[in-house]
């Protein structure tokens, strides 16, 4: 009997039983990119993520633009990070255009990019709530970041797409009375995010669905060459603001948060931390930075390079270690540019974790990455 | 192999020998200049590897953090075996494929870090290595092939299927070459190829 | 008379007839209360393409809250959604994805392009992967200018369209 059922409907060998399962992009726990997973039952046996759905071509078109108008374009990738985004690219053609840049353009620069990192990690934390089906935590952090990004905007003219950072310093000096309102408002802000621990981290709920999900040991974490906060949260204590401090991180007392337990639970944890130490950096800057002086120094419109040169500069943003690989021929233009983002380095570990894995935990593992789709395509 | 032909030229000496032709003329002036400035703790690195590699390995600068070395890729596999084990650096952070269309050669960049060591927290160790270039390239079938350094350094997996989408370069060893970001129907040149022309430039 | 009219073979070829008389007549308010009913919950379908989902994300936040204008935060399932807010670019890979979350949607459907590349391509006008804007791949309603748009801008192009829903005919759907 069972051999005259059409082939769907017939009993499958055991080795059949596998499903094949399309999660996005059109999907409200896949985000701008499609997972291919296979299941068996609820359990998932492979997984293939498929980027590339938002890959525009960012490196081709950087060859064809000169270092300064090079600089819109290549914040976009994360426009809600888009000063660090933007930070190694100007460090690398700094060094290739041989320019100096004044210590009170370095900390106007410290203090927009811990801005930038902790409203990219809002909202990276309101997603991961709207993920786990916590309404409470989409409107929390969505709602109390717009108060950085006022300040973003006092200081740049934008609210996510600054375009700040040029090479030779910043756009703009400080408006004034920064300082003060700076100070106020990241110091609420502190006080604020403290509170998340009660409605969320400490939430049973939340404790109860990611823990011990989607482990990555200390030692998968290495080989695999994950960053950021992936990276800390499984034990290694790497931060390129303390290992290989940038402008004037080396003045600034930065403490890195690391725990050893790898699961989502941690990853989610270890960003939360990171903003309050970034609110601790912001507080240092302030008080150190120079309270005069030039913050830019001008450049011609198309600036003359000092001869073929390659170099690789990397910054700590908020998915972790993000490196820019310039190759210049002497040109105004950039012979190459190449972007090595944090997302596109932390993807790599997802088909790790999600094996054995039940598909309803998917989500929340895929989100901990802490992996922003656009920034992996770019 | 045309990478091969410098190799007898460039002689061992890691801190003064420019990259006589391998290197772009991007890595080549610096180092040759002031050679007496070079950081100890570098020279270190780079020491290490001609001492073992003789002239196998020619090292292409040596600046503050950052050391590069060029290897021909019949020698990428071996040496990238020796970094991983001999100089304790433990992932991959970018791979990078740039396009040399005068020197008919496509060079394949590996920036190498360590988490486990600390000493070497803000070292990268640039390796550099090439393969020949066609001008009507069919993506894996013709002669632009290198060794896959995925069963080395396992965090090369994503980068190197990047490096053959964008750059036609066939990893031989690697176990999973299919295309990454470009769309299921790109039937075009690989796009970062110097020949490539973008519309409208 | 009636009975030699309706025969069975055309009873209901008489039947729609009356319809469409009765529809007619009561077109005017008909269509005004179903117009309504569509103006104040248009559903977004949870289709994020590039970097505008930052700043549709924030417009649902609590400072914004598309909610009040009856624009409903971005929904999982697209059977159950009329609205499709293009956030950003559209690139090779992702046009035919978008074609085919615009087909399976139910009428009446709307579509917003926002930002800039959406409309034109934008900042990616010379790219080899972007499409220069949507209008090849699905019909547009509303275009939102903007590189993100900001918040606010998106709550107007919301706005625009519920203007022409108002003017637009009901029955057509019906």
């Amino acid at each position: 009997m069972t051999a005259e059922l059409p082939p769907g409907l017939a009993l499958q060998k055991v080795d059949e039983r596998i499903m094949t399962l399309n999660v996005g992009p059109q999907h409200p726990g896949s985000g701008h990119m499609r997972i291919v997973v296979q299941i068996d039952g609820d359990y998932i046996v492979a997984c293939d993520p498929d980027p590339g759905y938002v890959h525009r071509g960012e490196e081709k078109m950087a060859e064809y633009r000169n270092y300064i108008t090079n600089i819109p374009h290549l914040e976009r990738p994360v426009i809600h990070d888009s000063c660090n985004v933007l930070y190694p690219y100007v460090l690398g053609a700094e060094e290739i255009l041989g320019i100096e840049v004044s210590e009170r353009a370095k900390y106007v620069r410290v203090i927009a990019s811990e801005l930038n990192r902790c409203i990219y990690t809002m909202y990276w934390l309101a997603i991961y709530g709207i993920f786990l089906g916590h309404s409470t935590m989409f409107m929390w952090p969505a709602g109390d970041r717009e108060l950085l990004i006022d300040l973003m905007e006092k200081m740049t003219g934008a609210r996510v797409t600054h375009a700040h950072f040029v090479p030779g310093g910043v756009r703009n000096d400080l408006p004034p009375n920064f300082e003060d309102v700076c100070l106020r408002q990241v110091n609420y802000f502190e006080k604020r995010i403290k509170e998340y621990a009660a409605v969320f981290y400490d939430n049973p709920i939340l404790i109860s669905r990611t823990r011990d999900t989607g482990v990555l040991s200390r030692q998968d974490a290495i080989r695999l060459g994950t960053t950021g906060s992936v990276l800390r949260a499984s034990g290694v204590d790497y931060d390129l603001r303390v290992k290989e401090p940038y402008d004037v991180y080396d003045e600034l007392d930065v403490h890195t948060n690391v725990m050893k337990e790898g699961d989502s639970y941690a990853r989610s944890r270890v960003p939360w931390l990171d903003m309050m130490e970034s609110c601790n950096i912001i507080r240092q800057a302030l008080q150190k930075m120079p309270k005069s002086g030039s913050v830019r120094t001008k450049l011609k419109p198309n600036p003359k390079t000092k001869g073929p040169e390659t170099v690789y500069k990397r910054v700590e943003s908020g998915r972790g270690s993000l490196g820019c690989y310039i190759v210049s021929d002497g040109k105004p233009e950039p012979y190459r540019v190449k972007m090595s983002v944090g997302s596109f380095r932390n993807l790599i570990a997802l088909p790790y974790l999600l094996k054995g894995e039940k598909l309803g935990n998917m989500p929340s593992v895929y989100w901990s990455l802490n992996y922003w789709p656009v920034e992996a395509d770019r | 192999m045309s990478s091969d032909s410098e190799k007898p030229t460039a002689d061992a000496k890691p801190e003064a020998k420019p990259a006589a032709k391998p290197a772009p003329k991007p890595a080549a002036k610096k180092p040759e200049e002031k050679p007496v400035e070079l950081p100890a703790f570098e020279k270190g690195i780079s020491d290490k590897l001609v001492e073992k590699f003789a002239d196998k390995v020619e090292v292409a600068f040596v600046k503050e953090d950052r050391v590069r070395i060029n290897v021909s890729k019949e020698n990428v596999h071996e040496v990238a075996e020796f970094v991983r084990d001999g100089l304790n650096y433990d992932h991959v952070e970018s791979v990078t494929g740039v396009d040399f269309p005068a020197d008919k050669e496509i060079e394949v960049v590996y920036h190498i870090g360590s988490y486990s060591d600390s000493s070497l927290g803000r070292q990268i160790l640039v390796l550099a290595t090439r393969a020949p270039r066609e001008d009507n390239p069919i993506p894996g079938q013709d002669s632009t092939k290198l060794p896959s350094l995925r069963d080395v350094f396992y965090s090369v997996e994503f980068g190197e299927r990047e490096v053959f989408e964008m750059l036609g370069v066939y990893f031989e060893g690697h176990p999973d070459n299919r295309r990454l970001l470009l769309p299921e129907d790109w039937a075009d040149l690989p796009p970062l190829r110097k020949d490539f022309a973008i519309k409208g430039r | 008379m009636l009975k030699d009219l309706v025969t069975p073979e055309n009873a209901n070829v008489f039947v729609g007839k009356l319809g469409d008389i009765l529809e007619k007549a009561i077109d005017k308010p008909l269509g005004y209360a179903i117009n309504w009913g569509r103006i104040w919950s248009l559903w977004p379908v949870h289709i994020e393409t590039a970097c505008c989902s930052v700043e549709f994300g924030a417009a649902s936040s609590p400072r914004y809250d598309v909610e009040r204008f009856g624009i409903i935060e971005a929904f999982g399932s697209l059977r159950q959604c009329d609205l499709i807010v293009v956030q950003g670019t559209i690139t090779r890979k992702m046009a035919p994805r978008l074609r085919l979350v615009y087909d399976q949607m139910p009428e009446p459907k709307y579509v917003i392009a926002m930002g800039a590349c959406a409309i034109t391509g934008g900042l990616y006008f010379d790219s080899y992967n972007v499409l220069p804007g949507i209008d090849g791949v699905i019909p547009v309603d509303v275009y939102v200018p903007g590189c993100p748009p900001r918040p606010e801008t998106l709550i107007q192009g919301c706005m625009l369209l519920q203007e022409k829903i108002k003017r637009m005919k009901a029955r057509k759907f019906v």
